[in-house]
C-alpha cells in the first residue's frame, strides 16, 4: 500500500501523463465525463458518476475501421491502426470495471474483437473505492463491492486528503514503479476504515438489497410473454440516454460516411430503443417500441446470463435510473416484476 | 498548401431555375467572367433550399454558400422567395449566434435579365470569402484532404 | 391531488373517458413516471406533485389513436404544447377530455444535484397544497433544506404564465414563478464576440452523446420519420463523430421546430448532460419577435405560424 497527498495530485497526473495516455473525469461546461488528460483539464475525482461511463476508453462511441480512397481507377483501402500505446483510465469504480468484464465476454470471445482486444492489451486501469455511494447504485445486487474495486489493476482509495494506493496486477506493479518516487509507504488503518464506512452506506441505500428472483438464466418465455411490458414500457420515449451513458451496453452499428474524397466506415454505438436498430433488408423484425424496450432488460437480465454462466450485464451503476427523461429504469422493471410475483 | 499558394474558396450556389440560372446562363452568353469555384446547384425555387442544404454544403467543406432567387414579387411561384427570405434570414442570425463569421452565407435576387449582376456578385463573393480564408468552424474533419 | 384522484374515478365511472394519462409514483419521491391508469384501481398510484414536470401533450399522438377518449392532466404550459399539436393536427381534439391542473413550479432531481442535494429518499413540501417556498430534504447524507426557487427549472423562473389555453375543467392553485428576463441568456451570448461564442457552443456541444432524448421529448418534433434518422444519407443520427455533427443537429432541430416551438423546456430538462439545449430555440423565438412581431406558439390552435407566412417588406437575410 502506497500513499500521495491530494496536492501532489495533479505531479501524478503528469508522471502517469509522460508515459501514458491518461483518460480521467474531467468536468466540462458543467459535467463530468472521462476524457485525456491536460495540464489544463479540470479534474473531478469528486463527482461519484460521470454522466458516461469509461466505456469509451475500451469501446469508443464512433470509430473508424477503414478508410477507403479513389486512386485513379483503383480504390486504395486503409484499414485503421489497431492501438498500440499504453494509456490509463483513472478514477474507474468498481461497477465500471465490471462493466469492462462484461463487454470482455463479449468482444474478447471468438471471434476476437481485434480493436478492442488491442485496447485491453494496453489499458491499464486505475480503480478508485466509492466514498459516498448513492441511492441510485445497486451494484451489491450484482455481487460488486464498491468499497474495493475488482479487476483493477490499482486500486485507490481517497480519503481525507491522500489517494491510497494498491498495485494489484503485475501491471499494476509497472505503474506503480514508473511513479514510485511520488508515492509514500502506507499502512492499511485508513483505507480499512474507509471500507467498513462505505460498507455501512451501502447497507442503508434500499435497492442495495434488490431481489433477482426469476431473473437469469432459467427463464425466457415466461418473462418475454409477460404483460407487464405493456404497461412498463408507455413513458418510454425512445431515446437512447440508457444506453448511451450504460457501462455495458455493447451493441454497435457500421456505417460509411461519404467525405466527398472517398468512404470512412465506421462503428459507433446502437440502441436498442431505436427504430432503426438491427434494420435488415426486409424491415425490422422488432415493431413496436414495447419489443425494443422489453429487449434492452431481456437482453441484461436473461439472455446475457443465459450465454455466460449467470454473469448478469448490468452492474448497477445506476446512471440509467439518474438520467431517464422519463424516470423510467431497470430497477423499476425489476421491481414490477417482483412485485407481481410478491418477492 | 503552401503559404504562398492562393486560396481558392470552394462556393456553392444555389440558383433558382427561373431566375438566377437564368442569369447565369446570360452572363456565360454575355462573356462575363466570374471564378470557376463557384460551383452552382439548380434548385426549382429559392423555397427549395432546405436549411439543411447550406449546413450540408460546410459541412462537407465548402468555403461560401451563396443562395440566389428570382426578386421578391418576381417569384415563378408567386410567393416561394418570400419563404426562402424568411428562413435564411433566422438561419444567418442562427450562424452568427453560434460564432460563425458574418458573410460566409449570402442571399442575392438575381433575375433573368442580370446577367451583369450575377457575375459582380460572385466576384464580389469570392472576395469575400478569400478575406475570411478557410471555413474551419463549420467544416467535417472528416471531409478534409 | 385527491382532487384529481377523485375527479379521474367520477369521470371513469361515469363512461365520460375509457382511460387516464397522467403520472405515476415513482419508487423514489423524485422520480415520477407518465403512466395510463385503465381503472379505479390502478389510481392509488396516481401522483402529481413538483416532480411531476414531464410534459403529457406529446404522448396524446398516441394517445389519440387509442379508442374512446382519454383523461390528460396538463399543466398550464402543457397546454401551449398540446395546442400547437391540435394545430399541426397530430392530435385529436376529440378524443382529449382536458383537466388543467395548477402549477407552483416545477422541481426536479437534477436541479436539486445541481445545488448539491443529492441522494433524496424524502422531501416535503413539493405538494401542490404546499405553499411551494422551502423544501425539508432527507438524504442518505442526512437532512436539507432549500428555497422551493433553487430547485426549479429553468423554464420555470421564466414562465409563460399559468393560464391554460386549452381545457375543459381547471383543478388546483397557481403561483406564479417568473422571476427571470427569457432572453437574458440569449443577450448574454449576442453580446459575444465570434470567437467566444464559438468557444462556448463548442465546449457545450461537444458534451452532445446524440441520445435523442431532445427530439424525442419535443412536443413539436412529431415527424414519423425524422431526417436524422434516414437510413439514405451519411449524417449519423447516432453517433458523435465530429463537432460538427452536432451543430448541425441541433440547429437543424432548432430550426424545424423554429415558430412552432412552445418554448416549454422539456429538451433542457432531458439532457443527460445538462446542455442548454433552449438557448437554440430561443434565440430562434427572439428573432422571430423582434423581426416578425410578438409570436407565441401555441396560444392559439389556428392560424399562420411566423415561418408559414411573410410580408412584403421582411429584413432581408445577413442584416441583422
Amino acid at each position: 500500500m502506497y500513499k500521495i497527498s491530494k496536492e501532489n495530485l495533479p505531479e501524478l497526473y503528469k508522471a502517469i501523463a509522460a508515459v501514458n495516455s491518461l483518460y480521467i473525469p474531467v468536468k466540462t461546461a458543467g459535467q463530468t465525463n472521462f476524457a485525456a488528460w491536460t495540464e489544463t483539464a479540470d479534474v473531478d475525482l469528486e463527482t461519484l458518476k460521470t454522466v458516461k461511463s469509461p466505456k469509451d476508453a475500451f469501446f469508443p462511441q464512433c470509430e473508424n475501421i477503414y478508410t477507403c480512397e479513389r486512386d485513379g481507377k483503383k480504390i486504395k483501402i486503409t484499414p485503421e491502426e489497431l492501438a498500440s500505446e499504453s494509456f490509463v483510465v483513472f478514477g474507474m469504480k468498481a461497477c465500471d470495471v465490471r462493466g469492462v468484464e462484461v463487454l470482455d465476454k463479449v468482444f474478447l470471445a471468438d471471434p476476437i474483437d481485434t480493436f478492442y482486444a488491442a485496447r485491453r492489451d494496453h489499458g491499464i486501469i486505475v480503480a478508485m473505492a466509492c466514498n459516498e455511494p448513492e441511492l441510485s447504485c445497486f451494484c451489491k445486487v450484482f455481487g460488486i463491492d464498491c468499497s474495493e474495486p475488482s479487476g483493477a489493476d490499482v486500486v485507490t482509495w481517497l480519503v481525507n486528503n491522500e489517494l491510497f494506493w494498491k498495485p494489484v496486477t503485475e501491471k499494476g506493479e509497472a505503474l506503480t514503479e514508473s511513479v514510485k518516487s511520488l508515492l509514500k509507504d502506507a499502512d492499511d488503518a485508513a483505507v480499512e476504515e474507509t471500507k467498513s464506512n462505505i460498507k455501512n452506506i451501502v447497507e442503508k441505500i434500499p435497492n442495495m438489497s434488490l431481489s433477482l428472483e426469476g431473473w437469469g438464466r432459467d427463464d425466457k418465455l415466461e418473462r418475454f410473454n409477460s404483460p407487464i411490458w405493456e404497461d412498463l414500457y408507455n413513458p418510454c420515449l425512445a431515446c437512447g440516454t440508457c444506453t448511451f451513458v450504460c457501462p455495458t451496453c455493447q451493441c454497435y452499428d457500421i456505417k460509411d460516411y461519404d467525405t466527398g474524397h472517398g468512404v470512412q466506415r465506421y462503428r459507433c454505438w446502437d440502441s436498442c430503443m431505436y427504430s432503426d436498430f438491427t434494420l435488415m433488408a426486409h424491415g425490422n423484425n422488432r415493431t413496436s417500441q414495447m419489443q425494443r424496450f422489453r429487449q434492452r432488460f431481456m437482453h441484461k437480465l436473461v439472455y446475457y446470463p443465459t450465454n455466460n454462466d449467470g454473469m448478469y450485464s448490468c452492474v448497477g451503476c445506476g446512471r440509467c435510473v439518474d438520467k431517464c427523461p422519463s424516470n423510467l429504469n431497470i430497477v423499476k422493471v425489476i421491481k414490477a416484476f417482483g412485485k407481481e410475483a410478491g418477492v | 498548401m503552401s503559404m504562398n499558394e492562393e486560396f481558392r474558396p470552394k462556393i456553392v450556389a444555389f440558383c433558382c431555375n427561373w431566375c438566377s440560372y437564368a442569369g447565369a446562363d446570360l452572363a456565360g452568353s454575355s462573356r462575363l467572367t466570374y471564378p470557376a469555384d463557384v460551383k452552382i446547384i439548380k434548385v426549382p425555387c429559392s423555397c427549395r433550399v432546405n436549411p439543411m442544404f447550406i449546413l450540408r454544403a460546410f459541412e462537407k467543406g465548402a468555403d461560401g454558400v451563396i443562395m440566389c432567387g428570382c426578386h421578391p414579387g418576381d417569384c415563378h411561384y408567386s410567393t416561394g422567395n418570400y419563404y426562402a427570405r424568411r428562413r435564411m434570414t433566422l438561419l444567418f442570425s442562427m450562424l452568427d449566434y453560434i460564432g460563425v463569421e458574418r458573410g460566409r452565407a449570402r442571399v442575392e435576387w438575381v433575375s433573368a435579365a442580370e446577367g451583369v449582376k450575377f457575375s459582380t456578385t460572385m466576384n464580389e463573393f469570392v472576395d469575400k470569402i478569400k478575406s475570411l480564408g478557410k471555413n474551419v468552424r463549420l467544416g467535417d474533419l472528416r471531409c478534409r484532404n | 391531488m385527491q382532487e384529481l384522484i377523485n375527479r379521474a374515478k367520477e369521470l371513469l365511472a361515469n363512461g365520460t373517458v375509457n382511460r387516464v394519462l397522467g403520472w405515476r409514483k415513482g419508487d423514489l419521491p423524485t422520480n415520477p413516471e407518465p403512466a395510463y391508469f385503465n381503472d379505479e384501481a390502478s389510481l392509488a398510484d396516481f401522483v402529481y406533485n413538483g416532480f411531476c414536470g414531464v410534459n403529457l401533450s406529446k404522448y396524446m399522438i398516441e394517445g389519440s389513436k387509442l379508442e374512446g377518449k382519454t383523461l390528460i392532466f396538463l399543466k398550464p404550459c402543457d397546454t401551449y404544447s398540446f395546442n400547437q399539436l391540435l394545430k399541426e393536427n397530430r392530435v385529436n381534439r376529440e378524443s382529449v377530455y382536458i383537466i388543467g391542473v395548477g402549477c407552483k413550479g416545477k422541481i426536479s432531481e437534477s436541479s436539486l444535484n445541481a445545488i448539491g442535494i443529492k441522494n433524496i429518499l424524502d422531501v416535503k413540501g413539493a405538494e401542490l397544497s404546499d405553499p411551494c417556498d422551502t423544501l425539508e430534504i432527507e438524504t442518505l447524507y442526512g437532512k436539507k433544506s432549500c428555497d422551493y426557487k433553487d430547485a426549479m427549472l429553468e423554464r420555470c423562473h421564466v414562465c409563460k404564465g399559468k393560464e391554460h389555453v386549452v381545457y375543459d375543467e381547471i383543478i388546483g392553485d397557481s403561483k406564479d414563478t417568473a422571476d427571470g428576463d427569457r432572453f437574458a441568456e440569449v443577450e448574454k451570448i449576442e453580446a459575444m464576440s465570434p470567437e467566444e461564442k464559438f468557444e462556448y457552443f463548442r465546449a457545450e456541444l461537444s458534451k452532445c452523446i446524440r441520445c435523442n432524448a431532445c427530439r424525442n421529448v419535443c412536443p413539436a418534433c412529431s415527424c414519423r420519420k425524422c431526417v436524422f434518422d434516414s437510413t439514405k444519407f451519411d449524417s449519423a443520427q447516432k453517433a458523435n463523430a465530429d463537432s460538427f455533427e452536432e451543430k448541425m443537429f441541433h440547429i437543424i432541430r432548432a430550426f424545424h421546430v423554429a415558430g412552432r416551438c412552445t418554448d416549454c423546456g422539456e429538451c433542457s430538462r432531458v439532457c443527460p448532460q445538462g446542455i442548454p439545449l433552449h438557448l437554440f430555440n430561443r434565440k430562434f423565438i427572439k428573432d422571430i419577435n423582434n423581426l416578425y412581431g410578438d409570436f407565441q406558439a401555441g396560444t392559439e390552435a389556428e392560424g399562420r405560424t411566423p415561418l408559414t407566412s411573410f410580408t412584403f417588406d421582411d429584413a432581408e437575410p445577413g442584416t441583422i
